[in-house]
Protein backbone atom coordinates (compact mmCIF):
# COMPACT_ATOMS: atom_id res chain seq x y z
CA UNK A 1 0.00 0.00 0.00
CA UNK A 2 2.69 2.70 1.21
CA UNK A 3 4.62 1.25 -1.61
CA UNK A 4 2.23 1.67 -4.50
CA UNK A 5 1.45 5.48 -2.62
CA UNK A 6 5.20 6.29 -3.37
CA UNK A 7 4.91 5.23 -6.92
CA UNK A 8 2.23 7.31 -7.27
CA UNK A 9 3.73 10.10 -5.83
CA UNK A 10 7.29 9.79 -8.24
CA UNK A 11 4.85 9.25 -11.14
CA UNK A 12 2.79 12.46 -9.93
CA UNK A 13 6.24 14.16 -9.85
CA UNK A 14 8.01 13.34 -12.45
CA UNK A 15 5.42 14.42 -14.38
CA UNK A 16 4.73 17.82 -12.89
CA UNK A 17 8.94 18.01 -13.36
CA UNK A 18 8.53 17.40 -17.21
CA UNK A 19 5.45 19.75 -17.34
CA UNK A 20 7.60 22.56 -15.32
CA UNK A 21 10.49 22.04 -16.81
CA UNK A 22 10.99 24.84 -19.97
CA UNK A 23 13.35 22.83 -21.01
CA UNK A 24 14.12 18.87 -21.12
CA UNK A 25 16.92 17.43 -18.91
CA UNK A 26 19.31 16.10 -21.80
CA UNK A 27 20.86 17.98 -24.12
CA UNK A 28 18.98 16.29 -26.96
CA UNK A 29 15.91 17.22 -25.58
CA UNK A 30 17.05 21.21 -25.33
CA UNK A 31 14.14 23.81 -26.57
CA UNK A 32 14.35 25.79 -30.02
CA UNK A 33 13.56 28.88 -28.40
CA UNK A 34 12.51 29.39 -24.15
CA UNK A 35 10.21 32.60 -23.62
CA UNK A 36 11.31 33.94 -20.71
CA UNK A 37 8.69 35.83 -19.01
CA UNK A 38 8.50 35.17 -15.19
CA UNK A 39 10.11 38.50 -14.04
CA UNK A 40 8.92 40.86 -17.06
CA UNK A 41 7.19 43.92 -15.68
CA UNK A 42 8.86 46.95 -16.54
CA UNK A 43 9.99 45.16 -19.81
CA UNK A 44 8.24 42.81 -22.32
CA UNK A 45 9.39 38.82 -22.64
CA UNK A 46 12.14 37.66 -24.28
CA UNK A 47 12.06 35.66 -26.42
CA UNK A 48 15.10 33.39 -26.22
CA UNK A 49 16.64 31.76 -29.29
CA UNK A 50 17.89 28.61 -27.18
CA UNK A 51 19.49 26.75 -30.81
CA UNK A 52 21.63 29.70 -31.40
CA UNK A 53 23.03 30.04 -28.36
CA UNK A 54 23.69 26.32 -27.98
CA UNK A 55 25.59 26.78 -31.42
CA UNK A 56 27.43 29.93 -30.28
CA UNK A 57 28.40 28.60 -26.62
CA UNK A 58 29.08 24.77 -27.85
CA UNK A 59 29.75 23.60 -24.68
CA UNK A 60 26.28 23.36 -22.40
CA UNK A 61 28.16 23.97 -18.93
CA UNK A 62 28.54 27.70 -20.28
CA UNK A 63 25.39 28.89 -19.35
CA UNK A 64 24.12 25.43 -17.21
CA UNK A 65 27.08 25.13 -15.21
CA UNK A 66 27.13 21.63 -13.83
CA UNK A 67 23.51 20.43 -14.30
CA UNK A 68 23.50 19.12 -18.04
CA UNK A 69 25.57 16.36 -17.09
CA UNK A 70 29.05 17.87 -18.22
CA UNK A 71 30.85 18.82 -14.66
CA UNK A 72 31.77 21.75 -13.46
CA UNK A 73 33.99 23.75 -15.44
CA UNK A 74 34.84 26.59 -12.56
CA UNK A 75 37.42 24.91 -10.04
CA UNK A 76 35.59 26.01 -6.65
CA UNK A 77 32.08 24.44 -7.83
CA UNK A 78 34.27 20.98 -9.24
CA UNK A 79 35.05 20.34 -5.77
CA UNK A 80 31.28 19.04 -5.39
CA UNK A 81 29.99 18.70 -9.13
CA UNK A 82 32.86 16.73 -10.81
CA UNK A 83 30.50 14.28 -11.87
CA UNK A 84 29.10 13.84 -15.28
CA UNK A 85 25.43 13.66 -13.98
CA UNK A 86 22.44 15.39 -14.78
CA UNK A 87 20.69 17.18 -12.31
CA UNK A 88 17.18 17.14 -11.75
CA UNK A 89 16.58 20.61 -12.38
CA UNK A 90 18.21 22.31 -15.81
CA UNK A 91 15.99 25.60 -15.98
CA UNK A 92 17.57 28.76 -14.60
CA UNK A 93 15.12 29.57 -11.87
CA UNK A 94 15.32 25.68 -10.68
CA UNK A 95 18.34 27.91 -8.60
CA UNK A 96 18.13 30.83 -9.15
CA UNK A 97 15.43 32.59 -7.08
CA UNK A 98 12.73 34.75 -8.53
CA UNK A 99 12.83 36.50 -4.97
CA UNK A 100 16.60 36.32 -3.84
CA UNK A 101 16.02 38.52 -0.90
CA UNK A 102 13.05 37.16 0.87
CA UNK A 103 13.16 36.38 4.10
CA UNK A 104 14.19 32.64 3.89
CA UNK A 105 16.85 33.80 1.13
CA UNK A 106 18.30 35.90 3.38
CA UNK A 107 18.32 33.49 6.41
CA UNK A 108 19.81 31.00 4.28
CA UNK A 109 22.69 33.57 3.73
CA UNK A 110 23.67 33.35 7.21
CA UNK A 111 23.80 29.52 6.86
CA UNK A 112 27.47 29.13 7.91
CA UNK A 113 26.91 25.44 6.75
CA UNK A 114 25.44 26.06 3.59
CA UNK A 115 27.66 25.96 0.30
CA UNK A 116 25.72 28.32 -2.04
CA UNK A 117 24.83 31.33 0.45
CA UNK A 118 25.60 33.94 -2.00
CA UNK A 119 23.88 32.41 -4.67
CA UNK A 120 22.46 34.97 -7.19
CA UNK A 121 18.73 35.92 -8.02
CA UNK A 122 17.34 34.73 -11.11
CA UNK A 123 17.26 38.20 -12.84
CA UNK A 124 21.08 38.62 -11.68
CA UNK A 125 22.09 35.19 -13.43
CA UNK A 126 20.48 36.20 -16.43
CA UNK A 127 22.33 39.86 -16.29
CA UNK A 128 25.02 38.25 -15.32
CA UNK A 129 25.25 35.58 -18.09
CA UNK A 130 24.38 37.59 -20.73
CA UNK A 131 25.81 40.45 -20.49
CA UNK A 132 29.43 39.04 -19.68
CA UNK A 133 29.34 36.67 -23.16
CA UNK A 134 27.70 39.45 -24.57
CA UNK A 135 30.49 42.04 -24.36
CA UNK A 136 33.05 40.01 -25.03
CA UNK A 137 31.61 37.95 -28.21
CA UNK A 138 29.65 41.80 -29.49
CA UNK A 139 26.57 40.71 -28.94
CA UNK A 140 23.93 43.48 -27.69
CA UNK A 141 24.32 45.13 -24.20
CA UNK A 142 21.45 47.62 -24.61
CA UNK A 143 19.04 46.79 -22.37
CA UNK A 144 16.10 47.79 -24.99
CA UNK A 145 18.25 45.58 -27.52
CA UNK A 146 17.23 42.56 -25.72
CA UNK A 147 13.85 43.42 -24.17
CA UNK A 148 11.19 46.55 -25.08
CA UNK A 149 9.75 48.56 -22.39
CA UNK A 150 6.13 47.73 -21.52
CA UNK A 151 4.09 50.86 -20.62
CA UNK A 152 4.78 50.60 -17.14
CA UNK A 153 8.18 50.50 -17.96
CA UNK A 154 8.06 54.13 -19.27
CA UNK A 155 6.26 55.07 -17.08
CA UNK A 156 8.94 54.23 -14.76
CA UNK A 157 11.88 55.50 -16.52
CA UNK A 158 10.10 58.90 -17.50
CA UNK A 159 10.77 57.53 -21.10
CA UNK A 160 9.06 57.08 -24.41
CA UNK A 161 6.04 59.14 -24.22
CA UNK A 162 6.29 59.61 -20.70
CA UNK A 163 9.45 61.75 -21.33
CA UNK A 164 9.64 65.12 -19.69
CA UNK A 165 8.83 67.80 -21.53
CA UNK A 166 12.54 69.39 -23.24
CA UNK A 167 13.89 72.14 -20.79
CA UNK A 168 16.82 74.40 -21.07
CA UNK A 169 18.78 71.27 -19.67
CA UNK A 170 22.28 70.85 -20.96
CA UNK A 171 24.49 67.66 -20.26
CA UNK A 172 27.47 69.78 -20.27
CA UNK A 173 29.24 71.98 -17.15
CA UNK A 174 27.36 73.34 -14.74
CA UNK A 175 28.59 75.59 -11.99
CA UNK B 1 5.30 87.75 24.71
CA UNK B 2 7.04 90.21 27.20
CA UNK B 3 10.99 91.56 27.07
CA UNK B 4 11.28 88.61 30.15
CA UNK B 5 9.64 85.62 29.33
CA UNK B 6 11.66 85.70 26.22
CA UNK B 7 14.86 86.29 28.03
CA UNK B 8 13.54 83.09 29.71
CA UNK B 9 12.47 81.35 26.73
CA UNK B 10 16.39 82.36 24.74
CA UNK B 11 17.75 80.77 28.38
CA UNK B 12 15.54 77.81 28.06
CA UNK B 13 16.74 77.44 24.53
CA UNK B 14 20.43 77.78 25.85
CA UNK B 15 19.95 74.77 28.28
CA UNK B 16 18.00 72.82 25.47
CA UNK B 17 21.33 73.42 23.02
CA UNK B 18 23.50 72.40 25.68
CA UNK B 19 21.62 69.63 26.51
CA UNK B 20 20.99 68.30 22.90
CA UNK B 21 24.91 68.84 22.07
CA UNK B 22 25.93 67.06 24.57
CA UNK B 23 23.28 63.73 24.95
CA UNK B 24 24.93 62.05 21.83
CA UNK B 25 28.55 62.70 22.94
CA UNK B 26 27.89 60.87 26.44
CA UNK B 27 26.35 58.43 24.98
CA UNK B 28 28.99 57.88 22.32
CA UNK B 29 31.59 57.77 24.77
CA UNK B 30 29.67 55.60 27.06
CA UNK B 31 28.96 52.84 24.56
CA UNK B 32 32.58 52.59 23.62
CA UNK B 33 33.12 51.28 19.68
CA UNK B 34 29.64 51.23 18.77
CA UNK B 35 29.92 48.79 15.20
CA UNK B 36 26.41 49.04 14.48
CA UNK B 37 22.91 46.79 15.71
CA UNK B 38 23.70 43.03 15.69
CA UNK B 39 20.96 42.25 13.18
CA UNK B 40 21.09 45.55 11.36
CA UNK B 41 20.48 45.29 7.38
CA UNK B 42 22.36 46.80 4.98
CA UNK B 43 23.56 46.38 1.22
CA UNK B 44 26.97 45.26 -0.45
CA UNK B 45 27.37 47.05 -3.84
CA UNK B 46 29.54 45.09 -5.78
CA UNK B 47 30.60 47.14 -8.84
CA UNK B 48 32.30 44.81 -10.84
CA UNK B 49 28.48 43.88 -11.52
CA UNK B 50 26.55 47.34 -11.91
CA UNK B 51 26.01 47.83 -15.95
CA UNK B 52 25.21 51.47 -15.29
CA UNK B 53 21.50 51.22 -16.27
CA UNK B 54 19.85 53.91 -13.84
CA UNK B 55 17.08 51.33 -13.08
CA UNK B 56 18.05 52.17 -9.40
CA UNK B 57 17.52 55.81 -9.71
CA UNK B 58 14.15 55.24 -11.62
CA UNK B 59 12.86 52.96 -8.80
CA UNK B 60 13.86 55.57 -5.90
CA UNK B 61 12.07 58.00 -7.48
CA UNK B 62 8.67 56.12 -7.74
CA UNK B 63 9.03 54.77 -4.54
CA UNK B 64 10.02 58.01 -2.56
CA UNK B 65 7.56 60.04 -4.70
CA UNK B 66 10.26 62.24 -5.87
CA UNK B 67 9.61 65.03 -8.40
CA UNK B 68 9.75 63.94 -12.23
CA UNK B 69 13.34 64.11 -13.71
CA UNK B 70 15.04 66.63 -16.00
CA UNK B 71 15.75 63.98 -18.12
CA UNK B 72 14.42 60.08 -18.39
CA UNK B 73 16.16 57.99 -16.35
CA UNK B 74 17.46 55.63 -19.50
CA UNK B 75 19.38 58.84 -21.08
CA UNK B 76 22.93 57.92 -20.77
CA UNK B 77 23.96 62.03 -21.44
CA UNK B 78 23.94 62.55 -17.82
CA UNK B 79 26.88 60.52 -17.03
CA UNK B 80 28.83 63.46 -18.87
CA UNK B 81 27.32 66.00 -16.38
CA UNK B 82 30.03 67.71 -14.19
CA UNK B 83 29.87 70.57 -11.61
CA UNK B 84 32.67 72.49 -10.54
CA UNK B 85 34.74 72.77 -13.45
CA UNK B 86 34.54 68.80 -14.07
CA UNK B 87 35.58 67.90 -10.05
CA UNK B 88 33.01 67.16 -9.50
CA UNK B 89 30.29 64.24 -10.73
CA UNK B 90 26.24 63.78 -10.07
CA UNK B 91 24.87 64.68 -6.45
CA UNK B 92 22.55 63.31 -5.05
CA UNK B 93 19.71 66.56 -4.11
CA UNK B 94 16.68 67.31 -2.67
CA UNK B 95 15.09 65.00 -6.11
CA UNK B 96 17.33 62.78 -6.45
CA UNK B 97 18.55 60.23 -3.17
CA UNK B 98 20.09 57.81 -5.33
CA UNK B 99 22.68 58.90 -8.03
CA UNK B 100 24.87 56.52 -10.23
CA UNK B 101 28.18 57.70 -11.85
CA UNK B 102 30.02 56.86 -14.86
CA UNK B 103 34.41 56.61 -14.17
CA UNK B 104 36.69 55.25 -16.64
CA UNK B 105 39.36 53.71 -14.36
CA UNK B 106 42.93 53.32 -16.18
CA UNK B 107 42.84 49.78 -15.36
CA UNK B 108 39.95 48.62 -16.74
CA UNK B 109 39.11 48.31 -20.36
CA UNK B 110 35.17 49.05 -19.51
CA UNK B 111 33.45 51.99 -17.50
CA UNK B 112 32.86 51.34 -14.11
CA UNK B 113 29.97 52.71 -12.47
CA UNK B 114 29.24 53.43 -9.12
CA UNK B 115 25.58 53.90 -7.34
CA UNK B 116 26.07 56.85 -4.81
CA UNK B 117 23.25 57.21 -1.83
CA UNK B 118 23.43 57.55 2.07
CA UNK B 119 25.64 55.22 3.49
CA UNK B 120 23.49 54.61 6.60
CA UNK B 121 26.90 54.35 8.63
CA UNK B 122 27.01 53.00 12.36
CA UNK B 123 27.64 56.29 14.00
CA UNK B 124 26.40 58.65 11.44
CA UNK B 125 27.90 62.21 11.54
CA UNK B 126 24.53 63.49 10.16
CA UNK B 127 22.92 62.07 13.39
CA UNK B 128 25.79 63.17 16.14
CA UNK B 129 25.99 66.71 14.53
CA UNK B 130 22.40 67.51 14.83
CA UNK B 131 21.75 69.12 17.63
CA UNK B 132 17.56 69.32 17.66
CA UNK B 133 17.75 65.00 16.97
CA UNK B 134 16.22 64.77 13.37
CA UNK B 135 18.05 61.58 13.20
CA UNK B 136 17.48 58.47 14.01
CA UNK B 137 19.13 55.07 13.87
CA UNK B 138 17.03 51.93 13.66
CA UNK B 139 17.62 48.56 14.33
CA UNK B 140 17.54 47.92 11.12
CA UNK B 141 20.24 50.16 10.41
CA UNK B 142 18.62 52.87 8.66
CA UNK B 143 19.18 56.50 9.28
CA UNK B 144 15.97 58.41 8.83
CA UNK B 145 14.86 62.10 10.15
CA UNK B 146 11.63 63.36 11.53
CA UNK B 147 11.25 66.40 8.88
CA UNK B 148 9.25 68.07 11.61
CA UNK B 149 11.83 68.38 14.16
CA UNK B 150 14.37 69.40 11.12
CA UNK B 151 15.43 73.03 11.83
CA UNK B 152 17.06 73.06 8.33
CA UNK B 153 20.20 74.69 10.04
CA UNK B 154 22.35 72.26 7.28
CA UNK B 155 24.98 70.92 10.04
CA UNK B 156 24.31 68.01 8.89
CA UNK B 157 25.40 68.58 5.31
CA UNK B 158 28.93 69.87 6.55
CA UNK B 159 28.97 67.01 9.10
CA UNK B 160 28.93 64.11 6.17
CA UNK B 161 31.65 62.33 5.58
CA UNK B 162 29.36 61.54 2.24
CA UNK B 163 27.95 64.48 1.21
CA UNK B 164 24.67 63.11 1.17
CA UNK B 165 22.31 65.43 2.95
CA UNK B 166 20.11 67.96 0.55
CA UNK B 167 17.77 70.36 1.32
CA UNK B 168 14.72 71.45 -0.46
CA UNK B 169 15.01 74.79 -1.07
CA UNK B 170 12.48 75.05 -3.26
CA UNK B 171 10.85 75.93 0.61
CA UNK B 172 12.09 78.82 1.47
CA UNK B 173 10.85 79.94 4.32
CA UNK B 174 11.20 76.08 6.26
CA UNK B 175 13.80 74.18 4.43
CA UNK B 176 13.97 70.42 5.71
CA UNK B 177 16.27 68.02 4.55
CA UNK B 178 15.86 65.24 2.20
CA UNK B 179 17.98 61.99 1.87
CA UNK B 180 17.54 58.40 1.34
CA UNK B 181 15.75 56.50 4.33
CA UNK B 182 16.50 53.21 3.03
CA UNK B 183 12.96 52.76 2.36
CA UNK B 184 12.39 52.45 6.04
CA UNK B 185 8.66 53.10 6.13
CA UNK B 186 7.86 51.52 2.91
CA UNK B 187 10.21 48.06 2.80
CA UNK B 188 13.16 47.97 4.97
CA UNK B 189 10.84 47.93 8.62
CA UNK B 190 9.24 45.00 7.21
CA UNK B 191 11.58 42.85 6.30
CA UNK B 192 11.95 44.03 2.62
CA UNK B 193 14.73 45.21 0.12
CA UNK B 194 14.77 48.69 -0.44
CA UNK B 195 13.32 49.55 -4.29
CA UNK B 196 16.64 50.03 -6.12
CA UNK B 197 17.85 46.38 -4.98
CA UNK B 198 14.70 44.92 -5.90
CA UNK B 199 15.09 46.50 -9.13
CA UNK B 200 18.37 46.14 -9.97
CA UNK B 201 18.78 43.44 -13.00
CA UNK B 202 22.56 42.49 -12.17
CA UNK B 203 22.22 42.08 -8.74
CA UNK B 204 24.80 44.69 -8.14
CA UNK B 205 23.18 45.21 -4.99
CA UNK B 206 22.50 42.49 -2.18
CA UNK B 207 19.90 43.17 0.89
CA UNK B 208 20.64 40.90 4.03
CA UNK B 209 22.31 41.51 7.48
CA UNK B 210 25.20 43.72 7.70
CA UNK B 211 27.27 40.74 9.19
CA UNK B 212 26.46 38.33 6.82
CA UNK B 213 27.40 40.63 3.81
CA UNK B 214 30.60 41.58 5.00
CA UNK B 215 31.19 37.54 5.16
CA UNK B 216 29.84 36.88 1.56
CA UNK B 217 31.97 40.55 0.50
CA UNK B 218 34.96 38.58 2.12
CA UNK B 219 34.29 34.96 0.24
CA UNK B 220 33.31 36.80 -3.51
CA UNK B 221 36.91 38.73 -3.04
CA UNK B 222 38.55 35.06 -1.79
CA UNK B 223 36.83 32.79 -4.27
CA UNK B 224 38.29 35.54 -6.95
CA UNK B 225 41.23 37.63 -5.94
CA UNK B 226 41.85 38.86 -9.41
CA UNK B 227 38.57 40.32 -9.97
CA UNK B 228 38.72 42.39 -6.35
CA UNK B 229 40.39 45.05 -4.53
CA UNK B 230 41.15 43.27 -1.21
CA UNK B 231 39.06 46.04 0.54
CA UNK B 232 35.59 46.47 1.50
CA UNK B 233 34.68 50.42 1.28
CA UNK B 234 32.18 50.64 4.74
CA UNK B 235 33.30 47.80 6.61
CA UNK B 236 35.58 50.51 8.98
CA UNK B 237 35.44 53.55 7.18
CA UNK B 238 34.48 56.34 9.65
CA UNK B 239 33.20 53.61 12.04
CA UNK B 240 31.54 51.34 9.47
CA UNK B 241 28.47 52.01 7.81
CA UNK B 242 24.92 49.76 6.40
CA UNK B 243 26.28 50.22 2.59
CA UNK B 244 29.39 48.75 1.86
CA UNK B 245 31.14 48.31 -1.63
CA UNK B 246 33.53 46.07 -3.21
CA UNK B 247 35.48 46.83 -6.70
CA UNK B 248 37.32 45.60 -9.33
CA UNK B 249 39.89 48.94 -9.14
CA UNK B 250 41.23 51.00 -6.74
CA UNK B 251 38.74 52.95 -4.97
CA UNK B 252 40.05 56.20 -5.13
CA UNK B 253 39.97 55.88 -9.01
CA UNK B 254 35.84 55.56 -8.63
CA UNK B 255 35.17 59.36 -6.61
CA UNK B 256 35.47 57.51 -2.94
CA UNK B 257 37.10 59.48 -0.38
CA UNK B 258 39.60 57.07 0.72
CA UNK B 259 41.41 59.29 2.73
CA UNK B 260 38.86 59.37 5.42
CA UNK B 261 39.61 57.69 8.65
CA UNK B 262 38.39 54.70 10.57
CA UNK B 263 37.41 56.24 13.58
CA UNK B 264 33.74 57.54 13.50
CA UNK B 265 33.16 61.13 12.85
CA UNK B 266 32.50 62.26 16.41
CA UNK B 267 35.08 61.53 17.52
CA UNK B 268 36.70 64.18 15.44
CA UNK B 269 33.88 66.45 16.34
CA UNK B 270 34.65 66.16 20.12
CA UNK B 271 37.59 69.00 19.62
CA UNK B 272 35.28 71.26 17.36
CA UNK B 273 32.98 70.66 20.86
CA UNK B 274 35.72 72.49 22.46
CA UNK B 275 34.34 75.76 21.31
CA UNK B 276 30.57 74.53 21.36
CA UNK B 277 29.98 77.75 24.62
CA UNK B 278 31.02 80.07 21.94
CA UNK B 279 28.79 78.31 19.13
CA UNK B 280 25.94 77.57 21.93
CA UNK B 281 25.46 81.24 22.40
CA UNK B 282 25.31 81.79 18.92
CA UNK B 283 22.93 79.04 17.76
CA UNK B 284 19.85 79.30 20.16
CA UNK B 285 20.10 83.04 19.80
CA UNK B 286 20.23 82.52 16.31
CA UNK B 287 17.15 79.84 15.86
CA UNK B 288 15.31 81.83 18.41
CA UNK B 289 15.34 84.67 16.17
CA UNK B 290 14.15 82.58 13.06
CA UNK B 291 11.06 81.02 15.39
CA UNK B 292 10.54 84.63 16.14
CA UNK B 293 10.58 85.53 12.46
CA UNK B 294 8.32 82.47 11.02
CA UNK B 295 5.80 82.94 13.87
CA UNK B 296 5.35 86.93 14.55
CA UNK B 297 2.57 86.72 11.81
CA UNK B 298 0.75 83.88 13.28
CA UNK B 299 0.63 84.90 16.72
CA UNK B 300 2.41 88.00 17.37
CA UNK B 301 1.09 90.10 14.90
CA UNK B 302 0.28 93.10 16.90
CA UNK B 303 3.29 93.75 18.28
CA UNK B 304 5.46 96.16 16.24
CA UNK B 305 8.44 95.02 14.53
CA UNK B 306 11.32 96.10 15.85
CA UNK B 307 10.28 94.47 19.65
CA UNK B 308 9.88 91.34 17.93
CA UNK B 309 13.39 91.27 16.37
CA UNK B 310 15.31 91.33 18.94
CA UNK B 311 16.15 87.59 19.67
CA UNK B 312 18.34 88.28 16.27
CA UNK B 313 21.16 89.39 18.22
S1 LIG C 1 26.30 58.84 4.86
FE1 LIG C 1 26.05 60.91 5.72
S2 LIG C 1 23.82 61.20 5.81
FE2 LIG C 1 24.18 58.97 5.59
S3 LIG C 1 24.25 58.18 7.73
FE3 LIG C 1 26.39 58.63 7.13
S4 LIG C 1 26.71 60.75 7.89
FE4 LIG C 1 24.48 60.42 7.84
S1 LIG D 1 20.09 49.27 -11.06
FE1 LIG D 1 21.91 48.04 -10.49
S2 LIG D 1 23.06 47.76 -12.41
FE2 LIG D 1 21.59 49.44 -12.77
S3 LIG D 1 22.77 51.30 -12.28
FE3 LIG D 1 21.68 50.73 -10.39
S4 LIG D 1 23.17 49.48 -9.25
FE4 LIG D 1 23.90 49.58 -11.38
Amino acid sequence: MFGVSNWHMKGLLLLLLTLLLPMGVYAMDAPESVTIDTIAKYYEPVEFDHAMHMDVAEDCSVCHHHTTGTGATNPYCSKCHSENRESATVACQGCHSADPFSAESIRRQGELNLFHDDLIGLKGAYHENCLGCHRQMDGPTGCEDCHAKTDAGERLYHSGKYAPEPSTHSAAEHE
Amino acid sequence: MSKVSRRKFLAGSLAGGVAAMLAPVKKVLASGDFRGFPDGMGVLVDLTRCVGCRSCEAACNKEQGLPAPDLPFDDDSVFDETFHHGTQKRRTTEKAYTVVNRYEPKDSDQPVYRKVQCNHCNEPACLTSCFVKAYTKTNEGAVIYDEHVCVGCRTCMVACPHNIPAYAYSKVIDPVVKKCIFCYDTRVSKGRPPACVEICPAEALTFGKRKDLLRLARARIKSSPEKYQQEIYGEHTVGGSAWMYIAGVPFEELGFDTTLPNEPIINNVKGFLGMVPMVLAIWPALFTGFHLLATKNKDHDHHDDSHTGEGEK
